[in-house]
């Protein structure tokens, strides 16, 4: 197994609160990784420091064996796509003019559009499923199609890793299902490196290939789903006391808190 | 968006073209002294010393392309100021540039005696250099680094603390007033040649650079994060940007003064007619500004005939309520997912 992101001794913070500290985390290639983790406890800044946007305090981040700080910024662009949590939409921006941006590191002062550009660009767009879309506009859009025309200017981007802050927050179930799908597709068909930051352990667990949770600072397990999703990670990861099943479909683990409510049996 | 293919926006760049040269020669003909479209053209051709003929061009011309050159600038700087600052009503008056480009021209006049045009030029950069370090400075202390609302209320404050610093000399020294009343007024009128060839060289630097960089400013628009994903040195840009408005602001207030609105308001009705593509916005916008304060000017000529009103009281007239009006409708541009 070649590891796609490795970080070492990495120690994140925002001014002087540490948030992460010396933590050694290996990400497979060809596989979804899911970050999982109560609020705040930087997952979503741990992902952030993979993908070059935020400098760590200590330690480095390794792409493809190499330390990510000293390659060209457009280098690493062509390697490793991030999708950020939260992005603005200039009004007026056709979903084509978007998912154009994804070639961005590809371009320069002398080399502008080629018919590379273009193939990659109208793949993107039928990969994702938008070609009766890409000429309205994003801010038209239903936030699945939004998500999805995001989506796509990463995969134009044509890298073989691919960064996603929470891609389904904000969605109702059956388009958290569709973007999920249609990245599962991708890693299967494409043998993409998936990373992503999920909030929903029942999703995350069957998706990923490997689960990720953060506590404390810490990497506090990592894993196969199956096998890091227990009552006990559960209880000490997000303080929730809960009993785990298996999802009676596909056989991957479901957390059933115990809580109150309606009682029928 | 009212232009959506490539070739109506050539169409309506053309058409900017046109109307900015027809405002040009309207300005150079429509004024207190009685001119006509032939005698304007005999002006250039077999120049006679006439009364006429030296009103077309020694006042009417500079004029008229001073408010070519101040209305695009203060337009493009308009444009990048938004962008930079993901705030709609940015601009650089309403950021303190301005302010602070008048307040060191009135500080060097007062109590360095300048008069020297080139001086002025320098000075006015200068300031608007300094006021935009300043906000640069506060709004990016904290933890959130930069943030629009930060940017916005650092430049207020600054705006106010160098409009009352200004007051506060002009105040104190009379004479000092005299001087540079006719400048601070914000107007287009009574300016030599010279001022306009002094300044040039600056905002012909600041369009190169504003068209240069027009494709990245896209894709900062799409988020700094984006941005930074796509591997955009967004540092890099964004002080590219602060150095362009500079430049453009500056020269401009260096001109004319301080002529408020154009900024803010341009941008808007530029993105409204051709989309928000910078690659357009940026030089349909400059198009638009110079018709803009070209034709404010020539309005301000008639309102109050024989008098003149200072074309920055005019911009404002007709600003004041698209200010309003963008205000009201909110930041829904940058809306987030």
């Amino acid at each position: 197994m070649v590891n796609a992101i490795e970080t070492k001794q990495l120690t994140l913070s925002y001014g002087d609160s540490i948030i992460l500290k010396e933590l050694d985390v290996e990400i497979t290639e060809g596989e979804i990784t899911v970050f999982i983790g109560g609020n705040g406890c930087g997952k979503s800044t741990l992902l952030r420091s993979i993908a070059r946007l935020l400098k760590p305090m200590s330690g480095a981040v390794l792409l493809e064996g190499k330390e990510i700080a000293k390659q060209s910024t457009k280098d690493v662009a062509k390697k490793m796509a991030i999708l950020p949590q939260s992005h603005s939409v200039p009004e007026g921006l056709t979903v084509m003019q978007l998912v154009k941006q994804g070639r961005f590191p590809y371009q320069n002062w002398l080399k502008q559009w080629t018919t590379k550009d273009e193939e990659e660009v109208l793949e993107a767009i039928r990969v994702t499923g938008l070609e009766s879309l890409k000429d309205r506009t994003v801010d038209s859009l239903s936030g699945g199609q939004r998500q999805r025309a995001w989506i796509a200017m990463t995969l134009a981007q044509d890298t073989s890793i691919i960064l996603l802050d929470e891609p389904t927050t904000y969605l109702d179930l059956t388009h958290q299902i569709e973007i999920l799908d249609l990245l599962y597709k991708l890693n299967q068909t494409e043998k993409r490196t998936i990373l992503m930051v999920l909030h929903d352990i029942n999703l995350a667990s069957r998706y990923a290939h490997s689960i990720i949770a953060i506590k404390n600072q810490q990497v506090y397990g990592k894993g196969k789903p199956e096998e890091v999703i227990t009552p006990d990670l559960v209880k000490k990861v997000f303080d929730l006391d809960c009993d785990i099943v298996g999802d009676p479909i596909f056989g991957t683990p479901m957390v059933i808190p115990h809580g109150k409510g309606r009682r029928i049996k | 968006m009212l232009l959506k293919t490539t070739k109506q926006k050539w169409l309506g760049m053309i058409a900017g073209i046109l109307l900015t040269v027809a405002a040009i020669c309207m300005s150079i003909v429509y004024g207190y002294t009685n001119t006509t479209w032939s005698m304007a053209m005999d002006s250039f051709i077999h120049f006679n010393g006439s009364n006429e003929h030296i009103v077309l061009q020694t006042v009417r011309l500079p004029r008229a392309l001073i408010a070519a050159t101040v209305g695009a600038s203060l337009a493009i700087a308009g444009v990048i100021m938004q962008t930079l600052t993901k705030n709609p009503l940015a601009s650089p008056d309403i950021l303190g540039i301005n302010a602070g480009a008048g307040f060191a021209i009135v500080l060097f006049v007062t109590f360095f005696g300048m008069s020297d045009l080139q001086h002025f030029t320098v000075v006015s950069i200068a300031g608007a250099a300094i006021s935009a370090l300043c906000v640069y400075v506060i709004s990016m202390n904290g933890r959130d680094g930069l943030t629009p609302m930060k940017i916005t209320l650092a430049g207020a404050a600054m705006a106010a603390l160098f409009s009352s610093l200004t007051q506060g000399i002009l105040v104190t020294n009379e004479a000092a007033f005299e001087q540079v009343l006719f400048w601070l007024a914000g107007s287009v009128a009574g300016r030599k040649m010279e001022i306009l060839t002094s300044v040039l060289p600056y905002i012909i630097i600041g369009i190169v650079l504003s068209m240069m960089f027009s494709s990245k400013m896209n894709v900062l628009a799409t988020g700094e994060d984006v941005a930074k994903g796509l591997g955009l040195k967004t540092g890099r840009l964004k002080l590219i940007m602060g150095l362009t408005v500079i430049l453009l602001a500056g020269g401009a207030v260096a001109i004319a003064g301080p002529i408020g609105f154009i900024g803010m308001v341009i941008p808007h009705i530029a993105r409204y007619c051709i989309g928000n593509d910078h690659r357009w916005l940026i030089p349909f916008s400059g198009l638009l500004g110079s018709i803009v304060l070209i034709a404010a000017d020539i309005l301000s000529r008639y309102i109050l005939m024989p008098r003149e009103i200072p074309v920055g009281v005019m911009t404002a007239i007709i600003g004041t309520p698209l200010f309003i009006y963008i205000a009201r409708k909110g930041f829904g541009g940058n809306e987030k997912i």
